[in-house]
């Protein structure tokens, strides 16, 4: 345990490295996300299949699985990145499909009176996703797309295994160095991942507050 | 019935094709140490002690390695394991009287060696495992029959020539491992991946400068891929590797460094090496002197 506090920094900066891998993904897995909810229960039939192939292969699809992809299949294909993009691009392709059903079923709960409503005063499909659906649905998504962050969060260590020197492959390196010590290890770095986690499921529950509507 | 008749075979065809597979793909341990398999061996042993408790049961579970040719690899066709490791702990069951084929090979990788020993999930673990004393608090390690010392594996004509080359690159092992920590404090980017074959692929396919581990390992791996790896480099640490026993059983102590002093001296140890390693061209090195046991 010593060798942990002693060498602290390298906990801190692996548990960075999580949370880049975190911010990183989860902004363009919500912008990926969102464009195929859009897709989804848009008007063009060709983008509407598109997308919910993209949903049904990559969400019955294990992330380990798409991480070798990514890692191993994809640079024998001359396709290669650094080690952090690559982490992006593995968590993004997973991610995105999960935000995406998430942001649909919010898009759902939308009366399709306010879907009518926006498109009889002028609204093209964009204009109407923007100014009246999304903003409605948004507030409906928050605690399934928490729930779909939370585990991105976590997600973020199968790196682990390649090549990202996140949160949890610096614990199997003191692990490894500390045999004597592996329960106070596991338990500082499983620490680490739930004051992450809470931080994030507090931002979401103040977001979802501010996002109420007024009912009175 | 004749449904059942195709079946046959269809299965005796697989396992024809299985067999045929099996051939070359790793299961080369042919020769290695003529182990005399002791009879009557339970009686050596004074009652009480774990050795005479396997040698009654006539049967003992070992962890090895299962992705390292030359110490310890088995191949998807591949009924048991091979290599140095394996050869070490035939020797070892021999001497209990348990024959090859009544010993359970489990794999065992770098993180739960320690586990897998404080459990009693496996008996004696010979998994390249190297002495340290952080290692020694929790579990017994006998020897070591084995020293090494980490080099670097690269494609052919790669720019990295030794150590002092990979400040800055990118080079890999496996996540966790001290080999790892030791590049990374060398200045280079460390890279970990699950087992050793990810990471020489990594490699092979240019993502990484350089496999680092065990010299013994690398050798193993260049053996099989000579045409585009080779092993450069000066070892720039030393691993010694021990034979892993519960903690709770310190007379095995005794009994392994027995059997291993045994086994330098009557040529079975070089014939397990020249078996295994030796065939990538490595010449059995002298024999390492052993620790003392423990005091009780």
């Amino acid at each position: 345990m010593q060798d942990v506090f002693n060498q602290f920094d390298l906990v801190l900066k692996a548990f960075w490295l999580t949370i880049q891998l975190f911010l990183l993904s989860g902004v363009c897995s919500l912008l990926l996300g969102v464009l195929l909810a859009g897709m989804r229960v848009g008007p063009v039939s060709v983008l509407r299949g598109a997308a919910a192939v993209y949903v049904t292969v990559i969400r019955n699809t294990p992330l380990l699985m798409i991480f070798i992809f990514v890692f191993v299949a994809a640079p024998r294909l001359d396709v290669n990145f650094d080690f952090l993009t690559k982490g992006v691009i593995a968590l993004t392709i997973y991610t995105s499909a999960f935000v995406c059903e998430a942001i649909r079923s919010g898009i759902n709960s939308v009366p399709l009176g306010q879907a009518e409503a926006a498109r009889s005063i002028g609204l093209t499909f964009i204009g109407s996703m923007r100014e009246v659906i999304l903003p409605q649905a948004f507030r409906a998504t928050m605690p399934p797309l928490a729930s779909v962050l939370i585990a991105l969060l976590k997600n973020t260590s199968v790196g682990a295994a390649f090549g990202l020197l996140e949160a949890t492959a610096r614990m199997r390196f003191f692990t490894n160095n500390n045999a004597d010590d592996r329960m106070l290890i596991f338990l500082t770095f499983a620490a680490g991942y739930v004051v992450l986690v809470e931080l994030l499921s507090f931002g979401a529950s103040r977001l979802e507050r501010k996002w109420r509507v007024a009912v009175r | 019935m004749r449904f059942t008749k195709t079946k046959a075979v269809l299965a005796g065809l697989t396992l024809a094709a299985t067999a045929a597979c099996g051939g070359n793909a790793g299961s080369d341990s042919g020769g290695g140490a003529d182990v005399q398999v002791k009879k009557d061996a339970a009686s050596a042993f004074p009652a009480g002690t774990r050795m005479k408790e396997l040698a009654d049961a006539g049967k003992i579970t070992i962890g090895v390695k299962f992705d390292q040719p030359g110490l310890g690899f088995k191949g998807a066709a591949d009924d048991a394991p091979s290599g140095f490791d394996v050869e070490m702990a035939k020797i070892l069951a021999a001497s209990l009287g348990i024959d090859a084929k009544n010993i359970t090979w489990k794999e065992t990788i770098s993180d739960n060696r320690e586990p897998f020993l404080q459990s009693g999930e496996v008996d004696l673990v010979l998994a390249t495992y190297s002495i340290t004393p952080e290692r020694r608090k929790v579990v017994g390690q006998a020897g070591p029959y084995y020293l090494t010392g980490q080099q670097l594996l690269v494609k052919k004509g790669s720019a990295i020539k030794s150590v002092a080359d990979i400040k800055g690159k990118e080079v890999c092992s496996v996540t966790g491992s001290t080999s790892l920590d030791n590049v990374e404090k060398k200045g280079a980017r460390p890279r970990g991946f699950d087992t050793y074959s990810e990471c020489r692929d990594q490699v092979l396919d240019g993502t990484v400068g350089a496999m680092t581990t065990d010299g013994s390992i690398l050798l193993g791996y260049a053996a099989q891929n000579p045409d585009e790896l080779e092993v450069v480099g000066e070892p720039f640490s030393e691993e010694r590797y021990g034979v892993g026993y519960n903690k709770d059983r310190p007379e095995m102590c005794k009994w392994i460094s027995d059997e291993l002093k045994t086994s330098f001296d009557d040529g079975n140890w070089k014939k397990a090496f020249d078996a295994t390693l030796g065939k990538s061209g490595a010449q059995a090195p002298q024999a390492p002197a052993l620790d003392p046991c423990p005091t009780a």
